[in-house]
């Protein structure tokens, strides 16, 4: 039996023609569904109940078996696989987490390794690594599912299906029955780790904005198991390709792109930084260069002070008469959606944006965030990337 | 008052019967004392543990691979509900007329009433493993068998060891009446009162009360012993005193 | 006091004209011939059947009320039962004897407390499994706590507590069978005429088998017409 745990590289998974049709059923389950999921990227199943998202996921592993199609792990068709084997190889996480409630954490991480028949020592070092890999304190390992909280337990599912170090994972509404923000909570984390493992990972879900936060692509599937559009976030929001995708992701699409994207992605206006005491000459060829008409007053390290005055601007040399402050102030950092909601409130249509410095980096307005909105979907802009700083 | 009297006075004859031997009451044999009881609990035992041992090894497999694959709802409610309705009295005089005396025909039939109440409590044990429970095993590539040996036996031994203390309970009940078709066990001198007595059958019925309880209260500690660590720690605020077989849990669907 | 008369008769009259009874067959037409000698048995196996029955009902569902309301007295009353429960009933019929004698009052003595475990678990079970947001809302409508009981809580326990019943009865069945050893007479009684007679023992031990599918036809009936909500729904 092949040792997986030397292994670590993920491996493409692709879906060819696949289709499950249960006897007596009139309409299949999941209807030539065609896709590719690259090496390390997160693949979420959309769409609504009854899509097939589910049984899609679960013809990966062969716990529901494939009518017509195939599915390739690698280069291998997952029907050559005798099932127990094929499962072995690939993780497998569910929403109600389904630990043995019999076995102690440590015993449960070490299902896979312990099937595989591993030797002990190194059986409790992978766990040992795993417990710290989810952040769960050591100790954990003797204690039983029932003592844990739900979070927990959903880590500790996610550790036994990392056991073996499987090139593919599939996740079944891994964090569906959590409550809201320690949901959040374990997305970020689990993207976090993702970053580190690059994992191939089929990810279910019927939350759009979850599909969106994780994926690297996203499938939505619409009833009968029909692929109704396969692409990354930022473009399945800016160009859905059906009625059903609009609707599906909702009339604030928009809004979600703009929680995709950070200031520093887009493309600034530019302003006129000005010191105290610059030529007024000198200050006048600055504001015409720049692409807003007012300028902005920084301090020696290029901190903005605030918007100048006419009568700032009116003597030999430029004063500190201030016609506003500088605010909302942004980070470069920010997410977009975030940047968007300060210069609302502050009823303004500038915001100055500044580098980790402090310094004027540039300005957002209402009209960059217009114009970001219509233009192609930046190449890579997944909720995956905003954690990776 | 004078019942009460007459009552301690059995039952101090009785207690002494078990104790000591004395002349029978039709006369010309000696009767009672624990070597003759000695000799009736052995083979009370031994016929127990055979029919027991029997229907274990017959029903907990089967029942275990019927809760397994999700098919045997009609044989669990049906075995129970016909294992009840015949009566033991009823069941050991259909072998005597039908196949015969001796101890092949009283361990049939002893291990004909130990099946219900294993298969039914095996079936439900398997089938109350939560499914998601069941699912992750698959998932993380178990086969069958090994879904069978490492999670759903060890989840339904609590339910599988309250089928035994119920079959076992049963079984040595049962075998009280063995004496019937020519097996002397306990009941030996319930069943021959010309020779025994009253008072040997009160000494008799009182030495079965105390096996009975003694292996029920056994059947309840092995029970509380092999419910995994992991359960016991699932609901700790309500303790099982006594636990009937699940079969209600089946009904009421 | 002299012990049961177990006397082994003969029912079948050797040489008589029935040659099929003679040769120990299974005889239709002796059970034809013979089947009002079992007419009084059955009755008493009824008799010793519905009696324990209604009255460990009514036990057990007086004590289940009490433990509804005082949740620690579950605990000792199911140990207690659950010890009744165990003691063989052949036994129990001869250890009462020398408080109740020998008759009815030992045999119905006896099966009563064999009834008690089993109703007594299915209808506290029955109370406990009605939903707390049941009993909240009916609580919440101004029931008091004895109207929330009598009105929402025993109502929707009846499946539970039916099922109990339907276990309990078919178990006295059974075990009234074992009531000849009390002197109560029932089918055992005549089952232990002559075991060794085929047709004895079928007509007999096959009747007790009948009225025990019978009885639970019976409260299955019951239940439907105590239970419409669930009927509607089927």
């Amino acid at each position: 039996m092949g040792d997986s745990s030397d292994r670590s590289t993920a491996e493409p998974l692709e879906f060819r023609e696949v289709t499950k049709r249960y006897p007596g059923a009139a309409q299949a389950a999941v209807d030539g569904l065609s896709l590719q999921v690259p090496a390390g990227e997160i693949c979420v199943l959309v769409g609504p109940s009854g899509c097939g998202k589910t049984t899609a996921m679960r013809m990966v592993n062969r716990m529901i078996e494939i009518t017509s199609g195939d599915i390739l792990l690698g280069d291998r068709s997952v029907r050559d696989r005798k099932p127990a084997d094929l499962r072995r190889e690939i993780g497998y996480v569910i929403q109600h987490v389904g630990l043995f409630p019999h076995w102690t954490i440590g015993e449960n991480i070490a299902t896979v390794p312990r099937l595989q028949g591993w030797d002990k020592r190194r059986i409790d070092t992978r766990v040992d690594e795993l417990l710290e890999l989810i952040g769960l304190p050591a100790e954990t390992r003797s204690r039983f599912p029932s003592q844990l909280s739900g979070g927990q337990r959903q880590r500790v599912g996610v550790a036994r299906a990392l056991a073996c170090d499987p090139p593919v994972m599939l996740m079944d509404e891994p964090f569906g029955a959590i409550d809201p923000i320690n949901r959040e909570r374990l997305q970020n984390e689990f993207l976090r780790l993702q970053a580190e493992l690059r994992k191939t990972i089929v990810f279910v879900t019927h939350d759009i904005d979850e599909a969106i936060k994780m994926g690297d692509r996203i499938a939505i599937l619409q009833e009968g198991g029909k692929l109704a559009q396969y692409a990354p976030p930022a473009e399945l929001l800016m160009y859905p390709a059906s009625r059903f995708v609009e609707d599906f992701v909702g009339s604030d699409r928009a809004l979600k792109r703009l929680a995709l994207q950070r200031v520093r992605d887009i493309d600034l206006w530019k302003a006129a930084a000005i010191r105290v005491g610059t030529p007024i000459a000198e200050a006048q060829a600055m504001i015409a260069d720049a692409d807003v008409s007012y300028a902005m007053l920084v301090d020696e390290a290029g901190r903005p002070k605030g918007w100048l005055s006419d009568r700032a601007l009116a003597g030999e040399r430029v004063t500190d008469d201030l016609r506003s402050p500088a605010h909302p102030i942004v980070d470069l950092d920010d997410v977009l959606r975030d940047a968007l909601a300060d210069l609302l409130s502050s009823e303004t249509r500038y915001g100055a944006v500044v580098d980790e410095r402090g310094a004027l980096a540039g300005i957002l307005s209402l009209e960059v965030i217009q114009q970001f909105l219509h233009a192609a979907p930046a190449a890579s802009a997944t909720g995956a990337d905003l954690l990776r700083e | 008052m004078s019942t009460t009297l007459a009552f301690l006075g059995d039952f101090g004859e009785a207690i002494k019967f078990i104790f000591q031997e004395r002349e029978s009451v039709s006369g010309g044999v000696q009767i009672g004392g624990i070597p003759e009881l000695a000799g009736f609990g052995a083979t009370h035992m031994i016929v127990s543990i055979a029919a027991l041992a029997i229907a274990a090894a017959l029903a907990i497999p089967l029942a275990l691979w019927l809760g397994h694959i999700g098919r045997g709802d009609f044989v669990a409610t049906a075995t129970s509900n016909v294992g009840r309705a015949v009566p033991s009295l009823a069941l050991l005089a259909f072998f005597i007329s039908f196949v015969g005396l001796g101890y092949t025909n009283v361990i049939a039939v002893l291990v004909l009433l130990a099946i219900p109440p294993l298969i039914t409590n095996t079936y439900v044990g398997v089938r109350q493993v939560d499914r998601d429970t069941v699912d992750a095993a698959r998932g993380q590539g178990m086969t069958d068998l090994e879904i069978v040996r490492k999670i759903e036996l060890p989840l339904a031994l609590p339910s599988i060891f309250g089928g035994l203390r119920i079959s076992a309970v049963n079984v040595v009940a049962t075998a009280t009446i063995a004496p019937l078709a020519n097996v002397q066990t306990l009941g030996e001198p319930i069943i021959t009162p010309q020779t025994y007595g009253f008072v040997g059958q009160l000494g008799a019925a009182i030495v079965v009360a105390v096996i009975t309880l003694a292996v029920d209260f056994a059947f309840a500690r092995l029970q509380r012993a092999v419910t995994p660590e992991g359960l016991k720690l699932e609901e700790p605020a309500r303790r099982r005193w006594f636990s009937l077989p699940t079969r209600r849990r089946l009904e009421s669907r | 006091m002299i012990g049961v008369p177990l006397a082994q008769l003969q029912i079948q009259e050797p040489g008589g004209s029935d040659a099929c009874a003679a040769a120990n067959g299974f005889c239709p037409g002796w059970i034809v011939e013979n089947i009002d000698r079992y007419w009084t048995p059955l009755l008493e196996h009824v008799y010793l059947t519905v009696v324990p029955v209604l009255i460990g009902f009514a036990l057990s569902l007086g004590l289940a009320i009490l433990a509804h309301r005082r949740r620690w007295l579950t605990g000792p009353i199911v140990a207690i039962s659950g010890i009744f429960f165990a003691i063989p009933s052949v036994a129990a019929f001869f250890l009462l004897q020398p408080i109740t004698g020998l008759g009815y009052t030992t045999a119905i003595v006896a099966l009563v407390s064999y009834t008690l475990l089993i109703l007594f678990r299915n209808i506290t079970d029955g109370l406990r499994n009605v939903p707390a947001e049941t009993r909240d809302a009916a609580l919440g409508q101004g029931l008091t706590e004895r109207q929330v009981l009598y009105r929402v809580e025993l109502p929707i326990a009846v499946p539970e507590i039916m099922a109990g019943l339907r276990i309990a009865t078919s178990t006295t069945v059974g075990l009234a069978a074992l009531a000849v050893f009390a002197g109560a007479g029932g089918l055992g009684s005549e089952i232990l005429v002559d075991k060794r007679f085929k047709s004895n023992v079928v007509v007999a031990g096959g009747l007790a088998v009948l009225l025990a599918a019978a009885f639970d036809l019976l409260i299955l009936t019951l239940q439907r017409f105590m239970t419409p909500w669930r009927r509607a729904r089927a």
